[in-house]
């Protein structure tokens, strides 16, 4: 291996998502075919179109010291509880800036992404000045609103000093953060990133925003049953918030610190649509060219793809051309492919999604488990893929490898690939 | 008006709530940015808290001088309303 095309490795995981607060309840959560979408009981949602959303089954306040918590945006809050359980897990101690560190804090980095960014700190801190005045504006509110927050202070948490980034793309945000520490790693640049997504948009600015684009589902009677990808009955998302964060590592550094290995993080492929600023081009050609770089760039075997984590967020048009891109790409292999809209159980985390989304993917491949897709009651005919229902389906044993696709407004397509060691 | 000990009292709950230090370890000789984990952006909450506590103008040229809880207990027993 050159110095330039090193393998990259996962070597821990976490995640904070509406299943639950750690990797191993998510993880049990979708092996369950739990729903986390619930309807909202705040008072400001009683007059809203959508009052359905999926809440993180743990409320980070909880989990974080005060003082820390409320110098955090709820997205940043998310973003250190995963990245704390992520850097443990992959075998880490202390922060890389401590003396008793062995791993250089140069040689680490963070890459974590949100779609919106601090955009509840926003506006409540725009209530505040409106009602209270300019004196009660909060001083952290800039370091707490601003895109990169949960990356910074990802940053500091482990002592990161290689490199801190924010790659912004809708909802293909996480998958792009996630990419983009691949390539960090691959070229040299770092030898440990901690990388991942975090959203955390569940108010009603947004809600309305996204519903007033007919993006959402407005199943608020059946708030379990409303995110349903693949379905015929399938009317929109539905807004989840959360995050997933993995350490990314080099297969060589990892291997000497004895470092328990998940998966390869194979590589990335991206392209984007310049269709328009919302709609997905309905014949999936976009996301095609991603899936076609993917295998033009990395040495990756089609038939070694047994799983794809879908984007699949519930949207008639989404889902269907996905699925028409994986055909295309696939061609007949695609059959032989247990294809997983983990969405309908979490909802769509936007720049999170592709966090907790990468989290699932590591995971099926280490358990060799697909997860299912709940709320599949009446399969829209146009769906020729091999859709996971019911139960998690088992994967084949030896060499296998699975993808996590992401697309955001604005034509951002981006697709992961992972493969076991 | 407030005794200098239900300032330092207030204070203490105030650094308390922001910082998260225990109130007996807020002492009029501990400064906030060394010992009391108040770095200037709290210290800007703890003012504008300490303000409304005490109903005092606490200007901003003036946050500067505020190093230890005793200058400001200080300030507020010369300053407050």
């Amino acid at each position: 291996m050159t110095a330039e095309n090193r393998t990259v490795v996962v070597t821990g995981i976490g995640a904070f998502t509406p299943l639950g607060g750690d990797a191993a309840s998510f993880w049990e959560g979708l092996m369950e075919g739990r729903s986390g979408v619930a309807v909202l009981t705040e008072e400001w949602a009683a007059d809203l179109p959508v009052r359905i959303a999926a809440r993180t089954a743990v409320e980070p306040g909880d989990v974080l010291p005060r003082p820390l918590a409320r110098k955090l945006d709820r997205s940043a809050q998310f973003a250190l509880i995963a990245a704390r359980e992520a850097w443990a897990d992959a075998g880490f101690e202390t922060p890389a800036t401590d003396e008793s560190s062995k791993l250089a804090p140069e040689r680490l980095g963070a890459v974590i992404a949100s779609g919106i960014g601090g955009v509840t700190t926003l506006l409540d801190q725009y209530d505040v000045l409106k009602e209270k005045g300019v004196r009660k504006v909060s001083p952290h509110t800039v370091p707490m609103l601003m895109p990169n927050s949960p990356a910074a202070n990802v940053g500091l948490e482990v002592g990161a000093r290689a490199g801190v980034h924010t790659p912004v793309s809708a909802c293909a945000s996480g998958a792009e953060a996630i990419g983009y520490a691949i390539e960090m790693i691959r070229t040299g640049r770092a030898d440990v990133v901690v990388a991942g997504g975090t959203e955390a948009a569940i108010h009603p600015l947004p809600i309305v925003a996204f519903s007033n684009m007919m993006a959402m589902s407005k199943n608020n009677e059946n708030p379990q049953q409303a995110s349903r990808p693949y379905d015929k009955a399938r009317d929109g998302f539905v807004l989840g918030e959360g995050a997933g964060v993995v350490v990314l590592e080099s297969a060589e550094h990892a291997a000497a610190r004895g470092a328990r290995v998940y998966c390869e993080a194979v590589g990335q492929g991206l392209s984007s649509d310049a269709h328009h600023i919302a709609q997905p081009e309905p014949t999936g050609s976009g996301v095609a060219r991603a899936i076609a770089q993917l295998f033009e760039q990395n040495d990756l075997d089609k038939a070694d793809i047994v799983h794809v984590n879908a984007h699949a967020t519930s949207t008639p048009q989404g889902d269907l051309a996905e699925i028409k891109a994986l055909r295309k790409e696939l061609g007949e292999h695609l059959d032989h492919v247990a294809v997983s809209a983990t969405k309908s159980m979490t909802g769509h985390l936007l720049g999170g999604a592709g966090g907790i989304e990468t989290v699932a993917t590591v995971l099926a491949l280490h358990h060799r488990l697909a997860p299912p897709t709940v709320n599949l009651d009446d399969p829209d005919p146009e769906i020729e893929a091999d859709i996971v229902q019911g139960e998690p389906r088992k994967l084949p044993e030896g060499r296998i490898a699975a993808l996590n696709n992401s697309f955001g407004f604005g034509g951002h397509n981006v697709v992961l690939a992972f493969r076991t060691i | 008006m407030a005794t200098k000990d239900e300032v330092l009292t207030g204070l203490a709950d105030i650094v308390n709530e922001i910082a998260g230090i225990p109130v007996e370890d807020v002492e009029v000789d501990k400064s906030f940015t060394d010992d009391l984990d108040v770095d200037s952006l709290s210290m800007v909450e703890v003012v504008v808290a300490a303000e409304e506590k005490f109903d005092v103008k606490i200007p901003d040229d003036e946050v500067k001088n505020l190093k230890t809880v005793g200058d400001a207990v200080n300030y507020i027993l010369a300053n407050a309303a």
